[in-house]
């Protein structure tokens, strides 16, 4: 039985709005799983409303937000004012891959994203064990409690 | 010979049908008026005797029924997040054949409260939360529950790791734990909640209505006549043994006040290019509109078609339509003489009841393009690929035009995005005894499936 103590970290995953790719999805869904988290995963075209759904009857720790067509930005604009709306205060969110168009500074596109709401913006071809990483240090989990919750 | 008699207590008519089990066929039907506020034996007597005198008088072997009288198996269900836990409470409840009075998402509140205790539920469903998810609505809900002191039975069936402290919160109260709804986003867990609502539907509620004094001259009231329908639709649909069922099905029921839609069939896109959205429906899904009806809910059908359509079906003008619908919502045991105005708006009626209901049990299909080309975005079961839909209650099997008006069930081509059968043949439930080879189904499964197979045409 899952004691609270024992209780896995709990991430929402998936593609954010009209963008099909399932690959990274399924990649970054087995990286998280193995690396101890509890996963949720909404799969590919999926709104702002179900992360949050989800996020709510599963009692997330953070939400990571994919996107693989360019259209991250605007997909993802009024995330964090809707989070703060269902009751989400607070919860770390995280986006990655190709999340703007074209070739821009990543510091530039970074720097909007904070200014979004969103605590992490990562670029692409970011390998998993980054992600991982940053979400143990956001969800402030000892290094050697998240590779233990691994092994299991 | 072995003679089995299968009642229905309905909300208005108890229905008799006499079957032989041993040469699958069924002896006789009748019907009389649910006398519930009395002694519901009055109603029974009478159709009794009616059934005698076409079958001459029985030894019953084995006799059965099933109860939709005095107000059904009213339940209110509280989930969190609407189209998620909650959706999974509905589900669970409309398969277990309840008639929802309520329903109540994320926390409970004073006025909630008020509500629930005036509308008085026979069972309450608290939900809330996938297993090691969110725990704090549904204390919260049982917390708020405990206080206003219930005499309506409880059954939990949310997160698990809250639902030994509801238990502990709710205690006095009458609780059953059962597993949880959607243990995981995206998955149904409903059959433990649907075997208690069953057996709390037995237990208490039977008694409570006045149908206890009926059991006494049964072998065992077994179920919500809903219940019934919806064992017989998967029997007929899925076989039994050697005997082929008749594939993926659905089926439609227009009543007074509310209309039945049944589906049995999977429903889960086809095409690599569709994706699906929202929690997977159950196989054998039910759902009932409550503002769609033939009397007490026609002005239900009014709103969601408007008078045009109803004008257009019916051959009357618009003006003429929303007066005499106003009309039948008042005068709801109206009984219309063949081929007048109101025959012919009884007609509009139904097809409209019909198509309207269908198109909320139905999934629908939209269209988006990607950077990867057409792309298809499912949500609720896909039933296109159905072919077979029966039509059943007597608002329908008494209508001479049923297939028309049950025709409406099917694709329309004004309107693409809603998934609803696209070559489906209409079988008649003409002797209305879908309710009574669900209850024959339980101990004679065989015997029910061929009887179905040979008089739903």
């Amino acid at each position: 039985m899952q004691t609270e103590q024992a209780r896995k970290k709990v991430l929402v995953i998936g593609v954010i709005g009209a963008d099909v790719h399932a690959v990274g999805n399924k990649i970054l869904y087995h990286a998280f799983t193995e690396a101890g988290f509890d996963v949720v995963n909404l799969g590919v075209m999926v709104s702002q409303e179900e992360y949050i759904s989800a996020a709510i009857e599963s009692d997330a720790d953070a939400i990571v937000v994919s996107s693989l067509y360019g259209q991250g930005e605007l997909d993802c604009r009024g995330m964090r004012e809707k989070c703060d709306e269902a009751g989400l205060l607070g919860i770390p969110l995280v986006v990655g891959g190709n999340i703007v168009v074209g070739k821009q500074k990543f510091e530039d596109v970074e720097k909007r994203f904070h200014a979004m709401g969103f605590d992490r913006a990562f670029p692409p071809g970011t390998p998993p064990e980054t992600t991982i990483d940053a979400l143990r240090e956001l969800l402030h989990m000892d290094a050697a409690a998240g590779s233990e919750a691994a092994a299991v | 010979m072995k003679p089995v008699l299968l009642t229905d207590f309905g909300s208005t008519y108890t229905k008799l049908t006499a079957v032989d089990v041993d040469t699958a066929r069924v002896l006789g039907t009748a019907a009389a008026y649910t006398t519930v506020q009395t002694d519901v034996n009055d109603g029974f007597s009478s159709a009794l005797r009616q059934l005698e005198s076409k079958t001459g008088g029985i030894e019953y072997a084995e006799r059965y029924a099933c109860s939709s009288a005095a107000g059904g198996l009213r339940m209110i269900v509280s989930g969190l997040v609407p189209e998620l836990t909650l959706e999974a409470a509905r589900m669970a409840s409309l398969g277990a054949g309840a008639k929802l009075v309520g329903q109540f998402s994320f926390e409970l509140t004073e006025d909630d409260i008020d509500q629930i205790r005036y509308v008085k539920p026979d069972i309450f469903l608290l939900v809330g939360g996938t297993n090691g998810g969110n725990t704090a609505c549904i204390l919260h809900n049982a917390k708020m529950l405990a206080a206003m002191h219930p005499d309506f039975p409880i059954i939990v069936a949310g997160n698990r790791s809250a639902a030994r402290q509801c238990e502990q919160i709710l205690a006095g109260c009458r609780v059953r734990v059962c597993e949880n709804v959607m243990p995981k986003f995206g998955l149904l867990r409903t059959e433990q909640t649907q075997t208690a609502i069953r057996e709390i539907f037995l237990s208490r509620i039977i008694q409570a209505k006045g149908l206890d004094h009926a059991s006494e001259m049964m072998n065992d009231i077994l179920m919500p006549t809903p219940a019934a329908v919806l064992k017989a639709l998967e029997l007929l649909s899925g076989g039994f043994g050697d005997e082929l069922g008749i594939g993926e099905l659905a089926a439609v029921d227009v009543g007074g006040a509310t209309t039945d839609v049944y589906s049995i069939c999977e429903g889960m896109p086809r095409q690599m290019n569709t994706v699906y959205k929202g929690i997977p429906e159950p196989y054998a899904k039910r759902t009932v509109e409550g503002d769609i009806g033939m009397r007490y809910s026609v002005l239900g059908i009014l709103d969601a078609v408007g008078a045009r359509r109803l004008a257009e079906l019916s051959g009357i003008s618009e003006d003429r339509v929303e007066t005499l619908c106003r009309m039948l919502s008042e005068q709801t045991d109206f009984v219309p003489e063949c081929d007048g105005e109101l025959a012919h708006l009884d007609y509009a009626l139904a097809c409209m009841a019909v198509s309207t209901a269908a198109k909320r049990h139905a999934g629908t299909i939209e269209e988006t393009y990607t950077l990867l080309g057409q792309t298809f975005v499912q949500a609720g079961k896909d039933l296109t690929t159905v072919r077979r839909v029966v039509a059943t209650g007597g608002s329908l099997i008494h209508s001479s035009r049923v297939r028309e008006i049950a025709s409406h069930f099917c694709y329309d081509p004004t309107d693409p995005a809603s998934l609803r059968p696209k070559n489906a043949e209409i079988l008649i439930d003409s002797s209305y005894i879908l309710a009574a080879m669900g209850l024959l189904s339980t101990h004679y499964p065989l015997a029910a499936l061929q009887i179905m197979k040979r008089m739903i045409q």
